[in-house]
């Protein structure tokens, strides 16, 4: 089923005077995997605060037919920042017992997601003591843990091996075919290659926020890299 | 009840991280009754003039330790990120703080306990009126502390800021409450500025029962505007708490 996820009309954010997003108007919709992509700076993690209801902004946005930042939407949002944001000092399923409590998830969940992130055999460990990788995924296993309509991740797969990227971007994938709305940002452009949608930036404006086969189609190109070089030079062939 | 649940887990979860950290619950736990009993060494030859000083000291120190405590490991979840999850997930404002508030007034307890039975039971510190009493104004105190290093620590961006607070708000009330000087004995002006802060009133309360059979007015009057002020910030801290970063 495809449905609305995000829409922004003339959404804007400003911070110390400075536009950080200006003017930005998009659709993300729910069933697909769409990615956030361009340069750090760009204006990505500004955006994904606004969506899940942390920064404040001007303009219209509206998050699963709700206007974001409202506190019915919380139950609903599932949040990775870029740096991991879990506790150091608790273990792995500590960290994930505390943040079911809040997100009234049942204790089978906690096991379903370790499982999902690969992470049975550090459960009992601390997070502190953990690879950046493996924090990574404590803080992804957060997010899952409600079952959320609208997962919002900030470069989730940076840093991870191969293998396992591989199979984040399966589950994202079938996320997505559940009918989730996904939003995954990266700097990385291959990462685009994965997904169905993208929404490009660069220095707060929108480039381009349509199917990712569209972007190729117009620009002619072979890879979103060489695409997202073709719109910021001359906007396209 | 969801809030009631938050703020249990919320208090859980603080408390296993500090049972983590053996380093600073012996520090919480033991510089109190170092300083104390350093003190008690210094007046060796001296024992009234400890007296003296002795039940102010119950109020200042569970304050002081408490408010630097609570500020540092406040502005560390606000530094970490994990505050800014916290606020995207259903969790409320009041769940978070009043969380916080039982975590660490759990550990204030704890604290004020001990000072109060070192210098009670262990130096025989005579005291006119009832132990009980001195005892509640140390955890009043402990958890008055407690809830304005919760506060203020809104008002810090970094841990190296938050360590100015304990100087530039902790100090000015152990320098001008009445532990050195009485009140009467200062310039009015200065008496009328210590007036309103709250470390007056516990320590005028402490040298009240430590001097009078019989729980005096004053100290009534004192013991509660010192859980009012605690209230206070625990309220204010809460709602200076922000979801959305400008």
């Amino acid at each position: 089923m495809i449905a609305m996820g995000i829409e922004a009309k003339g959404l804007r954010v400003e911070k110390a005077g400075k536009p950080v997003l200006d003017d930005v108007t998009f659709m993300v919709m729910s069933g697909v995997v769409t990615g956030l992509i361009g340069p750090s700076g760009a204006g990505k993690t500004t955006l994904m605060r606004a969506i899940v209801g942390v920064q404040m902004y001007q303009g219209e946005l509206q998050v699963l037919g709700e206007m974001a930042g409202s506190a019915s939407l919380r139950p609903k949002i599932g949040y990775v920042t870029q740096s991991p944001s879990v506790y150091d000092d608790l273990t792995v399923r500590q960290n994930l017992a505390y943040f079911a409590t809040l997100l009234r998830a049942s204790k089978t969940k906690i096991d379903e997601i370790i499982t999902t992130v690969q992470l049975q055999k550090q459960a009992k460990q601390v997070v502190g003591s953990l690879s950046g990788g493996q924090r990574a995924r404590v803080s992804l296993a957060v997010a899952l843990l409600g079952d959320p309509e609208l997962l919002v991740l900030d470069e989730p797969t940076v840093g991870l091996d191969p293998l396992l990227r591989q199979e984040l971007w399966a589950l994202f994938a079938e996320l997505a075919a559940r009918g989730k709305t996904l939003l995954i940002s990266s700097h990385v452009m291959d990462e685009a290659e994965r997904c169905d949608q993208l929404l490009l930036v660069r220095d707060g404006s929108l480039l381009w926020d349509k199917s990712r086969q569209e972007l190729l189609a117009k620009t002619d190109t072979q890879t979103v890299e060489d695409a997202f070089l073709a719109m910021v030079t001359g906007g396209g062939k | 009840m969801y809030h009631v649940r938050a703020i249990q887990a919320t208090a859980r979860r603080i408390l296993r991280q500090l049972s983590h950290d053996h380093r600073t619950l012996a520090l919480i736990f033991i510089v109190p009754l170092v300083l104390l009993s350093l003190l008690r060494w210094m007046f060796h030859d001296s024992i009234d003039a400890f007296n003296a000083v002795g039940p102010a000291l119950l109020g200042v120190f569970p304050f002081a330790l408490m408010f630097i405590v609570t500020s540092i490991t406040t502005l560390r979840e606000r530094v970490s990120g994990t505050m800014e999850r916290l606020m995207t997930m259903p969790i409320g404002k009041f769940d978070f703080v009043f969380g916080y508030t039982l975590a660490f007034g759990l550990l204030a307890v704890i604290q004020a306990l001990l000072a109060s039975v070192l210098l009670l039971y262990v130096f025989g510190m005579p005291v006119a009126g009832p132990d009980w009493f001195l005892i509640m104004m140390a955890l009043a105190n402990a958890l008055l502390g407690t809830s304005l290093g919760i506060f203020v620590s809104a008002f810090a961006r970094t841990e190296f800021q938050a360590v100015q607070f304990m100087p530039a708000i902790v100090m000015p009330q152990l320098l001008i409450g009445g532990l050195f000087m009485p009140l009467d004995a200062m310039p009015n002006l200065l008496a009328a500025i210590a007036h309103f802060m709250p470390l007056t009133y516990a320590i005028e309360a402490l040298n009240e029962i430590a001097n009078h059979a019989d729980i005096t007015a004053t100290a009534w009057r004192d013991f509660w505007i010192v859980v009012a002020c605690g209230v206070a910030a625990v309220a204010l801290g809460a709602l200076t708490l922000r979801r959305k970063s400008k």
